[in-house]
């Protein structure tokens, strides 16, 4: 066998594969398509319909984000995302199927149709909604202070002239440059780091949102967050792909409907009580019905 | 405290689903070393051809894979496809698609770069005692070829091996990724719990790698020239 031609005849194969896969169109009608996507046009969102008649409504969430999104111990997905997700699904009338997303790749696979919808602890932002369409909201963050029970601060006054301990490019970082420029802020990379500062007492108080402060001073005895919700609100919403509009109004009408159960409350009392105890009052991260009181 | 950490290893089926993870990453890394060693031999060997198509394409095709992260890689063919063409590949076959056609690239890359380090007379010499081409890179070249292969080829597949933490970007669910889940689980009843997962999964790792790395050792042994 003539080795030339031999060589040839690969470097067509191989060369036809790659372009396949790195060329858009190129193998449209050559790679079988996915037996379970009947969607006809390029990455078209699934409708109402078409999630009932398959039996599964495809959620992407994260897979390691106690108490919100996780997968305990037997491998089960748990969390604040997941409770909301379970109930969609069981008034849709089908299963929930749990994809593990990353932050990074959420709005991808909206976009791709490769999930209908996200309940990974999305923030609503601007930026995000002209992206993906949001949702009611289910649930809101704002910062938190954390201090000493003894020198415990209440307001964000009380920290004039005082040491704030901050972690670097967080929203608590430029609220209070902006906001309170007379606060000495102390600031670092990590978050351990910044717990590690608090406790030896290098600064008066540490803020951040106020799920991740509250969670921590329940663990640390001596330390109270003296202020609870701070700084510009930002809201918590279930995203599904732009122009799905028909699972979108569903997924509110659901919401608003729950509202009247005070279903998110009770979605608050199986999940994440037992991570923020009695200290927190659960309207200060509970939103009922897509309504935000501030 | 350790001990704390040290059960949560056991708990549930939390030592299964690592294990499990680890099966992902083997399987993953079994079909992609493979893949490449073929796609690569063969890329190598077009890349010595004296064409200038050949040698034109090849080297594109080669640009283009070692330019790109393979993170993007994997994103092209996981999302970039499904938006462009529609077609839906499940997470695994697209991360398996991108590290064979990045190993098949850096592997022939490795075959081209040995193929030419081979001394001119050893093709003259075999040309003078009558062999064909083919015969010569079978009984002649190839032999020495896959010799000093070895050791570059065996850490592009450790690199390989290691590269497949980043497919849980594309929803591949593998061995790190079920470590944080663990990990992250028990954030607030066992933060000690990461030091004995990692410690757990480095140990899991290592045992994947390291026959690799005894087969190796003892392939060189065997092939060595006395």
């Amino acid at each position: 066998m003539n080795l030339h031609k031999l060589a040839a005849a690969v470097a067509v194969a191989a060369l036809a594969l790659s372009s396949a896969v790195l060329l858009s169109g190129c193998g449209g009608s050559a790679a079988k398509k996915d037996a379970g996507q009947t969607a006809p046009a390029k990455a078209a969102f699934r409708s109402v319909n078409t999630i009932k008649q398959s039996g599964e409504v495809v959620i992407g969430v994260f897979s390691d984000k106690a108490p919100f999104g996780y997968v305990d111990k037997n491998g089960k997905y748990q969390g604040y995302d997941i409770y909301l997700g379970d109930r969609l699904a069981k008034d849709l009338g089908v299963k929930a199927k749990y994809v593990s997303v990353e932050a990074a790749n959420r709005v991808e696979y909206l976009k791709t149709g490769k999930v209908d919808i996200i309940l990974a602890n999305f923030t609503v932002t601007p930026e995000r909604a002209q992206q993906v369409d949001f949702a009611l909201p289910y649930m809101k963050v704002a910062l938190g202070v954390v201090s000493p029970e003894k020198n415990l601060i209440t307001t964000p006054e009380q920290l004039k002239g005082k040491t704030l301990i901050v972690a670097k490019g967080t929203t608590a970082e430029t609220y209070f440059t902006k906001h309170y420029p007379q606060v000495k802020l102390l600031k670092f990379d990590q978050y351990t780091e910044t717990y590690n500062a608090l406790l030896d007492g290098r600064g008066d108080a540490f803020s951040t949102d106020n799920t991740e402060v509250l969670a921590w001073a329940l663990k640390n005895k001596g330390f109270k967050v003296g202020i609870t919700s701070l700084g510009d609100l930002d809201t918590i919403a279930p995203a599904v792909q732009k122009g799905n509009k028909e699972l979108l109004d569903f997924i509110n009408n659901d919401i608003k409907k729950l509202g009247q159960e005070q279903f998110f409350h009770k979605d608050y009392q199986a999940t994440l009580a037992s991570v923020y105890g009695s200290a927190v009052n659960p309207d200060d991260l509970v939103v009922e019905g897509g309504v935000v009181k501030k | 405290m350790e001990s704390l950490g040290l059960r949560v290893l056991w708990e549930g089926q939390n030592f299964a689903r690592l294990l499990g993870g680890l099966w992902v990453v083997v399987q993953l890394s079994v079909l992609s070393i493979l893949g490449s060693l073929v796609l690569g031999l063969g890329v190598g060997l077009i890349m010595t051809l004296p064409y200038k198509i050949t040698r034109f394409l090849t080297r594109v095709y080669l640009e283009f894979i070692r330019i790109m992260p393979q993170l993007v890689l994997l994103f092209l063919a996981y999302f970039g496809l499904t938006r462009w063409t529609g077609i839906n590949l499940p997470g695994f076959t697209a991360a398996v698609i991108v590290f064979i056609l990045w190993g098949g690239a850096e592997m022939g890359d490795l075959v081209r770069s040995i193929v030419i380090s081979i001394p001119k007379n050893q093709y003259e010499s075999g040309a003078a005692l009558g062999f064909t081409r083919w015969q010569l890179y079978r009984f002649i070249i190839l032999p020495q070829a896959v010799r000093s292969l070895i050791p570059p080829a065996m850490n592009l597949a450790s690199r390989i091996i290691k590269t497949t933490s980043l497919v849980v970007l594309i929803g591949v669910v593998e061995m790190l990724k079920v470590g944080q889940q663990i990990i992250e689980a028990n954030r607030y009843t066992a933060p000690t719990a990461a030091l004995w997962i990692y410690g757990t999964i480095f140990f899991l790792y290592f045992f994947s790698c390291w026959p690799l790395s005894l087969a190796a050792a003892y392939l060189e042994k065997r092939w060595q020239v006395k």
